[in-house]
């Protein structure tokens, strides 16, 4: 699969979040998404995951058959889209279900993040971090070459970063790509860095604002 | 596979309804003490009671519909659930279609139901408890797509439920109107019963494609 992102600009509630951000992204490649608090990291996931549509520029997907970009990744990120009354094993299956092209068993997944043990537990019993090892787990139920992570260490542990390390170098290494939003090292070999700066002044945004246009 | 996705967001919501904090017995419970108000507030006439029995029990049902549907979508969208089912290899229409199923499962089919048991307090005869009990269940499906376009549209406001209510309600009205003639129709008049019944299927058909298409793009586009 290859991915393209040509000068996507994004405005959310009349403001411009940022602009003219292009990059290009291949089998095995891992791109981290870095920038300030607020420079629009996980607004530009939300773009590439179809959530968000952006004002001007374009996004294409190559090599990857009919299906859009938003049936060829999988998104783990604050919201974690777990429902805390079903267990960890049911959310899974869920998700398995839902997205298609399964792999790995729940239970599978699970044991590979060391939450075996959590197979049968409702998910509102958990904590932060097992929650996000659980939610990463989906990761492994279906197969879906781009993985999008908004900051996906946070709340984990040093073990945990490990295992989440290594199932990014196998992904990569059977031909998936990564985009990751973070500040912190990831343990991504050779990824690039995409640096959201921030948007240029413009006028007509402004010119919104002034005359109320956004009143919420 | 698109069917297997779409038993699987039923399977879960079902789920999701029968487990702590559901709303899947709520809405009865509200709709039974709606209908034994009714009662303490009119007094004792059995004659007024049992004609105003099926207006009763409709309007009855049009509010506990709205219970719970303010988290339709609202839930699913504040826990990223709603992101999921984006990249679900199954247009946004079909899981509506799925979530509204689901929905109407576990409060306008048992609404529908317990129509006959509720419709004893307000002392309805067979025939009108009958005619009430197979309205309802012609009719509420309406009510849950027609609620679900305004649950689609509030799913990000917080506290969207009074929004939700003002929205949807007028949109109730032409379902409300023909589910309480049809039930009346059953009991005599100039009417027969099946002439409101085909009107209140047909605007549950309508709601069914308007409802789909119309909650599936407020979705899309809620921001």
């Amino acid at each position: 699969m290859r991915l393209t992102a040509q000068n996507l600009t994004v405005r959310r509630s009349g403001r411009r979040i940022f602009s003219d951000v292009s990059f290009t992204l291949d089998a095995g490649e891992a791109l981290m998404v870095t920038g300030r608090n607020g420079a629009g990291k996980s607004t530009l996931l939300a773009v590439l995951a179809g959530r968000l549509k952006p004002e001007a520029g374009t996004l294409t997907v190559a090599k990857v058959g009919e299906a859009t970009l938003p049936e060829c990744l999988h998104v783990v990120g604050h919201r974690d889209g777990l429902k805390s009354p079903l267990t960890a094993e049911e959310n899974l299956a869920f998700a398995r279900d839902l997205l298609g092209m399964p792999t790995a068993s729940p239970r599978a997944a699970l044991e590979e993040l060391g939450l075996g043990h959590a197979l049968k537990l409702p998910v509102a019993y958990l904590s932060a971090g097992q929650r996000r090892r659980v939610a990463l787990a989906r990761l492994l139920v279906c197969r879906r070459p781009l993985w999008l992570l908004d900051e996906p260490t946070a709340a984990l542990d040093v073990a945990s970063q490990g295992v989440l390390a290594g199932m990014m170098a196998r992904h990569r290494a059977e031909g998936g790509l990564v985009i990751a939003a973070t500040h912190q090292a990831l343990g991504l070999d050779g990824a690039r860095e995409l640096r959201i700066a921030p948007a240029r002044p413009d006028a007509r945004a402004s010119q919104t604002a002034a005359t109320g246009d956004v009143w919420w | 596979m698109v069917m297997r996705a779409l038993k699987a967001l039923v399977a879960r919501d079902l789920a999701l309804a029968a487990r702590v904090g559901g709303s899947g017995a709520l809405s009865l419970v509200f709709f039974l003490m709606i209908v034994a108000v009714v009662p303490f507030a009119l007094g004792p006439d059995l004659n007024l009671l049992s004609r105003i029995g099926p207006a009763i029990l409709w309007l009855a049902a049009v509010l506990a519909t709205l219970i719970g549907l303010d988290r339709l979508f609202q839930a699913d969208e504040e826990d990223g659930s709603l992101d999921l089912m984006t990249g679900a290899p199954v247009p946004m229409e079909l899981v509506v279609l799925a979530k509204v199923l689901a929905h109407w499962l576990t409060t306008g089919l048992p609404l529908a139901l317990a129509a006959p048991l509720f419709g004893l307090l307000v002392a309805l005869d067979g025939t009108a408890m009958a005619a009430t009990s197979l309205t309802l269940l012609v009719g509420t499906p309406a009510l849950t797509f027609i609620g679900a376009v305004g649950s689609a549209l509030t799913a990000s406001i917080r506290r969207g439920g009074l929004i939700l209510a003002v929205v949807v309600l007028p949109l109730m009205i032409p379902t409300l109107i023909f589910g309480v003639s049809a039930s009346e129709a059953a009991l005599g008049g100039t009417v027969p019963f099946t002439t409101p019944l085909a009107i209140l299927a047909a605007l549950t058909l309508i709601a069914g494609v308007v409802g789909t298409l119309a909650a599936a793009a407020a979705l899309r586009w809620s921001e």
